[in-house]
């Protein structure tokens, strides 16, 4: 086989192939991240109550505290031991198999470590945004009669959002990247494909090196999108340029 | 004849911040088309009054009743609109920043009162017209001058069809030349018979639209008069005092 029939009908189909599911682990993770991190972010900001409030800081502590992979590796194979211990317990009792729902696919396991692990840090750029916001601007809110919710989100959210923007783009940049750890979890992306070729083939430098150029126009795309977003929604003075 | 129900009767209240007394049984009243005018040294408890007064701070005692209604005894969704019908109008304008001119007179107008969008904006160009800046309707606060900026705030409040207005220091954000151009919306407010609190430096201005000036000072109503009560003479209290100070280092 020559080099030339190994790249095109070896090694590129593979890492496309993996490319598919790159993108459809990054999507979601990353909408989802985002959102989680506008709602955790947003709790803390603005001073969640007792119990919801030290809820949302385990969170962040823990999620933000612990390696990606360790995660990764909780979710996909601590969880089936914690349904062994359930099934061991709760099947004497004849309970329907609840702990079942503990068995998650690759492609879960990796979305739920993705999106947790984006969520926490996506939420402290949001917390830091919305307190950069002066008082006075929900004070105003508040005085014209808005609710706290409604000041929240007419007045508060659509400046923390685009404060936020660069720092929650920073994040999605870092997730794309990330994503490569979905083949400790056995979901074969683009990395998972380049390397399970490298071994067969022993091409490391060609496999590792088509999987970097894969990334780096992953994100190349995606800050072309966030430096459009960040273009579109600027307002005269909002940002000190 | 007996005296008419005021417009806004702030009774009695407390404001007690971590161990302080921000306010010290503060009592006062405004009939409709009254201007009132607080004064007094810096930390006397001026803008925390204000701010009780709409229950943006909730007095730790006392009450606050606007055309007899009392905003202690409101639900959380009706001090709501107890708020709506008090407008307010800040030192630093607190326009928000991420909204063009119109924008910062229609949301509230769209948000809170729920309007369509064409009304609300046909309402907020009426309001800035009033202020004389319908020309700068598509700028953003960053664009405009000291003096626009609290000429907007003051037509975002209006457009709420206040029953009072509550003004804390409007003009002292402001540089020398621009003060004028505000206090001149504010005094037509008053000629055209709205109710306002206005807490001010501007020691002239107040003397000539007001009937009643109130000095404050640790927290306290000290003195409560006419205009006169400023110029001393023999006797002078507090209030007249303050004033000479503040006549010494404006020149004035």
């Amino acid at each position: 086989m020559s080099t030339w029939q190994f790249y095109w009908e070896t090694l590129i189909p593979a890492v496309n192939k993996g490319l598919g599911l790159s993108i459809a682990l990054i999507v979601p993770s990353a909408v989802l991240g985002l959102a989680l991190g506008l709602l955790v972010g947003a709790g803390r900001a603005m001073g969640a109550k007792k119990t919801l409030g030290r809820l949302l800081n385990l969170y962040v502590a823990i999620f933000r505290g612990t390696p990606l992979v360790v995660q990764l590796v909780m979710w996909f194979y601590g969880l089936p031991s914690l349904a062994l211990i359930l099934e061991g317990y709760f099947k004497p009792l004849g309970w329907p198999p609840f702990w079942r729902g503990l068995l998650l696919s690759p492609y879960a396991a990796a979305v739920l470590g993705f999106t947790l692990c984006s969520g926490a840090y996506q939420s402290e750029y949001v917390r830091g945004a919305i307190l950069s916001i002066k008082k006075g601007q929900f004070l105003a809110a508040r005085a014209l009669g808005f609710s706290k919710a409604q000041a929240f989100w007419s007045v508060i959210a659509p400046v923390a959002l685009r404060r936020a923007l660069p720092g929650c783009g920073n994040e999605i940049i870092y997730l794309i990247k990330y994503s490569s750890l979905a083949l400790v979890v056995t979901a074969v992306e683009i990395t998972g494909q380049a390397k399970m070729v490298a071994s067969l083939y022993f091409r490391h430098l060609e496999c590792y090196l088509l999987a970097a150029v894969y990334y780096l126009a992953l994100v190349t795309v995606a800050t072309a999108i966030l430096g459009y977003l960040e273009k579109k929604l600027a307002v005269p003075g909002l940002d000190p340029h | 004849m007996t005296e008419p129900r005021p417009l806004l009767e702030v009774s009695r209240v407390t404001r007690v911040i971590d161990g302080k007394k921000i306010l010290d049984d503060v009592s006062l009243s405004l009939n409709k088309g009254d201007l009132k005018v607080v004064i007094g040294p810096s930390g006397g408890g001026k803008s925390t009054l204000l701010q009780c007064v709409n229950f943006l701070q909730v007095p730790n005692q006392g009450d606050v009743f606007l055309d007899g209604v009392s905003a202690r005894e409101m639900s959380r969704h009706n001090i709501n609109l107890f708020r709506q019908k008090i407008g307010m109008i800040f030192q630093d304008f607190n326009l928000f920043d991420h909204l063009s001119a119109r924008d910062n007179v229609a949301i509230a107008l769209r948000k809170v009162k729920g309007q369509k969008k064409a009304k609300a904006y046909q309402r907020a160009m009426e309001e800035l017209d009033r202020v004389g800046l319908a020309d700068k309707a598509d700028l953003y606060p960053s664009q405009l001058s000291g003096g626009q900026k609290q000429r907007v705030s003051l037509a975002r409040a209006l457009a709420m069809d206040p029953m009072v207005m509550l003004l804390d220091e409007p003009t002292s954000a402001l540089d020398p030349e621009l003060i004028g151009e505000v206090l001149n919306v504010i005094a037509q407010l008053s000629y055209s018979g709205m109710t306002m609190l206005m807490v001010t430096h501007q020691i002239g201005f107040a003397r000539h639209l007001t009937k009643e000036i109130i000095f404050m000072e640790a927290g306290r109503v000290v003195e409560t008069g006419p205009p006169e009560l400023l110029e001393g003479g023999p006797g002078g209290g507090r209030a007249a005092e303050f004033c000479a100070k503040l006549a010494e280092v404006t020149g004035r």
